[in-house]
C-alpha cells in the first residue's frame, strides 16, 4: 500500500460563527494533480490555507509524507507545535494568487531566501540551484530585476520558482492564474503543466477549467464548505454526477 | 570674514560632539522603543494593545523639558529610596548623560511607535504569509521581510522625529549636560559677547541639519532598492 503524499483530513474552519469548512477531506497519492473547483466563497482558499495552516483548522488532520500534524481544540485556543509546522510548511509549496514577492530582494534573492535561511543550504549551492529553477521556468535572464520590474506573468514564474527551491512534496496553488491578465495566462499554465508532467504532486485551486481538465488526474469539487463530488477528472468533466457541479461547469465551460 | 571665538573653539567643538552622541543614543533607544511600542499596539493582546497606547499617549502629551526634569530628578529620588533599606544613606545622581538619552528617548519613541505601526500596517499581510508559507518563523520573517519594508516606509517619519530630536537636546543642558548649548551659555557668560556665540552655535546647528538630510536622502536611496522602478 503507497502512502500518499499528502492526506488533509477532516478539515473544519469557521470565520465568527460562519461554518466554512465542513469536514472537507483531500487525499493526494504521489505525483497525483488534483483540481479544486467551486464557486466564489465555497471554502476553496481556505481548504488550501488550513492545509499548510496559513489559517488555523478547528479541527482536523494534516499529514504529508508521513508527519501527522493534528490540531486539538482548547479550552482558549488551539493547541499544535510551531516548530512541526513550520517543518510541515517548508515541505508544502504554496503559490498565492498575487504572488506575494517580496519587493526588497531581486527576484534570484526571493528565491534563495528560504533555502539559505531555513534549510541552512549554503548560498553558491542554493544560487546554482535557483539558476536552473529560473532556466526552468524561463526567467534566466530576469535573476537580478526586482519583483517590480517584472510583468504578471514573470512574477508568478518567479513565485513558482521560490516555492520549488524548497523541493517541497507538495505544492498548493491558489488561483495562480486569477490576477493576470489575460494575454500572460498561458505562460504560468505552461510551467504548471510542465510540473504536472514531471510528477510533481500538486492541489490546485483554478476557474481555467479547460486547463483542470486536462492537467488534473482528479477532481474535488466544493460546495458551502464540504466536498459535492470528487472523481477523475476525466470522468468528472465528462459526465458530472451533481446537479450542482453539472450548473457550474455549463456556467464556465464557454 | 570669521569671527572671533576667543578661544572658545575647541569648547564649542566639543559640545558639539556631546550633542551629537546624545542624539544618536537617544535616537537608537527611541527606535528600539518604538519597535516595541508598535507591535504592541498591534498585539493581539487587549493588555499590550492598551499598555503601547498609554505610552504613547502620555509621552506625546507631557512637555519635553518636563519629561527630562522628571527623569532626572525622579530617578535619583528614586534610587535613593531604594538604596536607603541597605543601609546607605548618601546622595544618588543619575548621570546627565544617562538621565537626557533616557528621557529624549522615551520622546522619540512614543513618537516612533506611530511611525512604526503606519508603516507596519501598510505592508499586505501576504508579505509575511509568502515567508510563513516557506517554512520561516515568525522572528525570521519579520527580521528578513517585514522589518526592511517596514524600514523603507518608516525612514522618511523617522528622519523628521531626528531633526527634531536633534534641537531638542538643547533641554538638557538644564541638568548640565555639557552639550553645545551648554557651552555656548559658558562662553557667553565669560566673553559677554551673547551675538557672536548664539550665532556660531545657530550654524553649528544649522550644519547638523544640513548633514542629516544628506545621509537620511542616501539611506532613503538605499532603502527603496526595488520599489517604484518599472
Ligand atoms: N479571514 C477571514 N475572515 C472572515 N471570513 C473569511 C475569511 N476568509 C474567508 N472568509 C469567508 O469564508 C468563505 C470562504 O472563503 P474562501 O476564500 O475560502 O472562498 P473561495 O472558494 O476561495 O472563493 P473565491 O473563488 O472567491 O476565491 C467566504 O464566505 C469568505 O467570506
Ligand atoms: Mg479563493
Amino acid at each position: 500500500m503507497d502512502t500518499p503524499a499528502l492526506e488533509a483530513l477532516d478539515i473544519h474552519k469557521s470565520f465568527l460563527g460562519h461554518e466554512v469548512l465542513r469536514g472537507v477531506s483531500v487525499r493526494a497519492r504521489d505525483g497525483e494533480v488534483i483540481a479544486i473547483l467551486g464557486s466564489s466563497g465555497s471554502g476553496k482558499s481556505t481548504f488550501l490555507r488550513c492545509v499548510n495552516f496559513l489559517e488555523v483548522p478547528e479541527s482536523g488532520t494534516v499529514r504529508v509524507g508521513g508527519e501527522e500534524v493534528r490540531v486539538r481544540r482548547k479550552r482558549n485556543g488551539y493547541a499544535f507545535d510551531q516548530k512541526q509546522i513550520n517543518r510541515l510548511r517548508a515541505r508544502v509549496g504554496f503559490v498565492f494568487q498575487s504572488f506575494n514577492l517580496w519587493p526588497h530582494r531581486s527576484v534570484l534573492d526571493n528565491i534563495v531566501e528560504a533555502p539559505v535561511h531555513v534549510r541552512r543550504i549554503p548560498r553558491p549551492e542554493a544560487v546554482a540551484r535557483a539558476e536552473s529553477l529560473l532556466e526552468k521556468v524561463g526567467m534566466a535572464d530576469r535573476r537580478d530585476l526586482y519583483p517590480n520590474q517584472l510583468s504578471g506573468g514573470q512574477q508568478q514564474r518567479a513565485a513558482i520558482a521560490r516555492a520549488l527551491a524548497m523541493d517541497p512534496d507538495v505544492i498548493l496553488f491558489d488561483e495562480p492564474t486569477s490576477a493576470l491578465d489575460p494575454e500572460l495566462v498561458g505562460e504560468v499554465l505552461g510551467v504548471i503543466r510542465r510540473l504536472a508532467e514531471e510528477g510533481r504532486t500538486m492541489l490546485i485551486v483554478t476557474h481555467e477549467m479547460g486547463f483542470a481538465r486536462e492537467v488534473s488526474d482528479r477532481t474535488v469539487f466544493l460546495h458551502q464548505g464540504r466536498v459535492e463530488e470528487e472523481g477523475e477528472s476525466s470522468e468528472v468533466f465528462a459526465g458530472p454526477a451533481s446537479d450542482r457541479m453539472r450548473r457550474f461547469l455549463s456556467g464556465h465551460l464557454t | 570674514m570669521v569671527p572671533d571665538l576667543h578661544g572658545f573653539g575647541p569648547v564649542l567643538l566639543e559640545g558639539t560632539l556631546m550633542t551629537v552622541r546624545l542624539a544618536v543614543a537617544s535616537c537608537a533607544v527611541g527606535i528600539v522603543l518604538g519597535l516595541l511600542g508598535a507591535a504592541a499596539k498591534l498585539s493581539g493582546s487587549p493588555v499590550l494593545r492598551a499598555l503601547g497606547g498609554a505610552y504613547s499617549t502620555v509621552l506625546r502629551g507631557i512637555p519635553e523639558l518636563l519629561v527630562v526634569l522628571m527623569i532626572y530628578f525622579g530617578a535619583s529620588t528614586v534610587l535613593m529610596a531604594a538604596a536607603r533599606p541597605f543601609g546607605y544613606a548618601g546622595y544618588i545622581e543619575l548621570s546627565p548623560f544617562v538621565a537626557g538619552v533616557t528621557a529624549l528617548g522615551l520622546t522619540f519613541g512614543a513618537y516612533a511607535t506611530e511611525v512604526f505601526r503606519g508603516a507596519l500596517q501598510a505592508i499586505p499581510p501576504g508579505q509575511s504569509e509568502a515567508a510563513r508559507a516557506l517554512g520561516m518563523g515568525r522572528v525570521l520573517a519579520f527580521r528578513r521581510v517585514t522589518l526592511p519594508q517596514v524600514w523603507r516606509l518608516a525612514l522618511p517619519g523617522l528622519g523628521n522625529l531626528f531633526m527634531v530630536l536633534l534641537k531638542d537636546t538643547a533641554l538638557i543642558s538644564v541638568i548640565g549636560l555639557e552639550e553645545l548649548m551648554r557651552m555656548t551659555a559658558f562662553a557667553v557668560g565669560r566673553t559677554k559677547e551673547p551675538f557672536t556665540f548664539y550665532l556660531a552655535a545657530a550654524l553649528i546647528y544649522l550644519v547638523l541639519t544640513a548633514l542629516t538630510t544628506l545621509a537620511l536622502s542616501a539611506m532613503e536611496r538605499r532603502a527603496a532598492r526595488g520599489h517604484g522602478r518599472r
